[in-house]
């Protein structure tokens, strides 16, 4: 029997003493598509995915990956997930292709295939140079390329990936945002956990935000969009003593009201209407005689998003129980 | 252009259970003593602190501590290096403890955790290759030994029976460190607290000074540590002085068959703290 889904978590909940880390979550992901699971530390997005790849064991609720029981079968889920954690897990002492070599041999590989697929990785994340170098002497970004690689070697089904992008660069956050693009083309159904909201807006197909341990949203990054409202219009005014008059321009125009936000001299309005209203603005804003540094019309981002769902923003970060309180966090 | 190719039909490779646990046992093995090779200074020092300790108590406190039946400096010496010898390999056992700390920190036991390998497989290879270490550190220490005057007496057969020895107690206390290792909340911690027992553990024993001396309860505790039983044993079979009058009936059982209570007492602490540190690995959240 082939499951319908790669995922499944059906009220899942994980107590830490008197912390609900987890506190009653549903997901269905089905294969082949990238899901997000974004909020801000603390949330228990570390807690999901660790109950799924079968490091925690829930208190109570069910989940399976490919139609296994994780609690009941967690070796057969081994089998078929990669895992990369918030740290990059890999050897400093061995180097780059003995930790790819180790990682494949305990995923019972034939030593043949192994050594091929561990030198393919190596290539793919531009690791080849060092590969026969002690992994202490890699950057961190080459570190957590190896330890993605590391998670690739099974070629697994389903991949956890815990914030693969937190303290890269640029560059391997480019990297490993390509990767994660060709996996998905090859159906490799991938669950991202991110505090990045740009992250899940270009790389999820579906979103599930939570926070403090609950499903509070899910849904398309335009799903979510929409439902925080249509458009915005923000300006950015000359002077800090036109503020009143701008905010009562926009007014005019607006859905519902206007906010000031003084130190940056910005004020914003939900609109709709598209483009036109862009012109009644400047029209309501040069009857008042207020001069404007900037105008623009944008799309909620998932900060929008985020605030209006939980009336916080992502980056007010609360510490995330890990269960032994090993203050990794935050690194 | 797709050149990870994210193939699902890897092919899998089959085994009995008991095939990979040894299969796995040794990859870890390997990992473990690669280690070893590639910070050479850390075996340098693991070597160093024994070597200080024969140099030390053979020239500065060896005059002080008369070993029963000889006076001269030098039977001091050959009574000593066995007890080092007993010291050191109980001293594995912060190696299992400290490394397993420094896994769990760094997430290698959460990537351990999550393939599908023997579970058990990661603590048989700490312990392993924490065992093998030892073999070149007694090694280093014997050449010290002879330096300064230690012999051995009794036979090459003898000898390799007290390296035996030597090595199943060192295999022993790495499965108790390691166990001590999967509570510890850092590596900081485990380099400190992590170590304690391994003081009253080495020094309540016949390892530096002969029991005769010591307070009745003191000695008591002394006469059973098993730590007392293996020097002993390797006294004998070495042949050095072992501090104990030649034949005494109202001794202890551990002091009258030193070689078999050390072999009892290794396997019964492996039976118990072996199932222990396994059951608290599968439980571990780092």
């Amino acid at each position: 029997m082939t499951p319908d889904n790669a995922i499944v978590a059906e009220g899942l909940v994980k107590h830490f003493g008197d912390v609900k880390a987890v506190d009653g979550i549903d997901l269905t992901v089905p294969f082949g598509t990238v899901y997000g699971l974004l909020g801000p530390n603390g949330a228990g997005k570390t807690t999901t995915v660790r109950i799924l790849s079968t490091l925690l064991k829930a208190t109570s609720g069910h989940a399976s990956v490919a139609g296994i029981d994780v609690a009941k079968h967690p070796d057969e889920v081994r089998r078929v997930i990669g895992l990369t954690g918030q740290y990059a897990a890999v050897d400093e002492y061995l180097t780059g292709r003995e930790n790819l070599d180790m990682v494949g041999r305990l995923y019972h590989l034939p030593s043949d295939y192994v050594r091929r697929r561990g030198a393919e990785l190596l290539e793919r994340f531009e690791l080849s140079d060092a590969a026969d170098r002690p992994a202490r002497t890699y950057s961190g970004g080459m570190r957590r390329r190896l330890d993605l690689a590391a998670s690739l070697v099974g070629s697994p089904r389903i991949l956890f990936l815990d914030e693969p992008t937190t303290g890269l660069d640029p560059r391997s956050r480019q990297q490993v945002w390509e990767v994660m693009a060709d996996l998905v083309a090859d159906g490799t159904t991938v669950l991202l956990t991110t505090q990045y909201l740009e992250e899940a807006d270009l790389l999820a197909e579906q979103i599930v935000v939570i926070d403090r341990g609950k499903v509070i949203a899910h849904g398309t990054s335009d799903d979510l969009k929409t439902a925080v409202g249509g458009d915005r219009l923000e300006i950015v005014v000359h002077a800090g003593s036109s503020l009143d008059d701008a905010a009562e321009a926009l007014r005019a125009v607006s859905d519902g009201g206007s906010s000031i936000d003084a130190d940056t001299r910005r004020v914003t309005a939900p609109v709709s209407g598209g483009s036109t209203i862009l012109v009644d603005a400047v029209r309501a804003l040069d009857d008042r005689g207020v001069k404007v540094d900037d105008l623009a019309l944008r799309r909620p981002t998932l900060d929008d998003v985020f605030l209006s769902l939980t009336g916080h923003t992502a980056e007010e970060a609360e510490p995330e129980p890990t269960g032994r309180g090993r203050g990794r966090k935050g690194a | 252009m797709a050149i990870i190719d994210a193939r699902h039909d890897v092919p899998v490779m089959k085994r009995p259970a008991l095939g990979w646990f040894f299969h796995d046992g040794f990859v870890v093995t390997r990992r473990n003593l690669i280690q070893t090779i590639r910070v050479p200074e850390l075996l340098f020092f693991s070597l160093v602190q024994p070597v200080i300790f024969v140099l030390m108590f053979a020239y500065v406190f060896g005059g002080a501590i008369p070993v029963p039946g000889d006076d001269s400096g030098s039977a001091y010496r050959e009574f000593l290096v066995p007890g080092i010898f007993g010291q050191t390999v109980a001293f594995a056992a912060a190696a299992s403890t400290v490394g397993l700390a420094e896994d769990m920190h760094k997430g290698i036991i959460d990537r351990f955790r999550s393939l599908p390998m023997t579970a058990s497989a990661v603590l048989f290879g700490r312990t392993t290759a924490d065992a093998v270490r030892q073999i070149l550190v007694l090694v280093v220490l014997s050449i010290t030994g002879l330096v300064v005057g230690w012999r051995i007496n009794d036979g090459l057969l003898n000898a390799v029976l007290a390296y035996l020895l030597l090595l199943l107690f060192a295999y022993t206390v790495a499965w108790v460190g390691s166990w001590v290792g999967l509570y510890m909340p850092n590596p900081e911690t485990a380099n400190t607290a992590g170590l304690i027992w391994l003081f009253p553990l080495t020094f309540l024993s016949n390892a530096f000074v002969p029991l005769a001396g010591m307070p009745p309860v003191i000695q008591t505790i002394a006469e059973w540590n098993p730590v007392s039983s293996l020097v002993l044993a390797c006294r004998e079979l070495f042949g050095n002085p072992t501090g104990l009058a030649p034949y005494d009936p109202s001794a202890p059982w551990s002091l009258q068959h030193p070689v078999a209570y050390t072999i009892i007492t290794c396997v019964a602490v492996i039976a118990v703290f072996a199932p222990l540190a396994v059951r608290r690995y599968r439980r571990t959240t780092a």
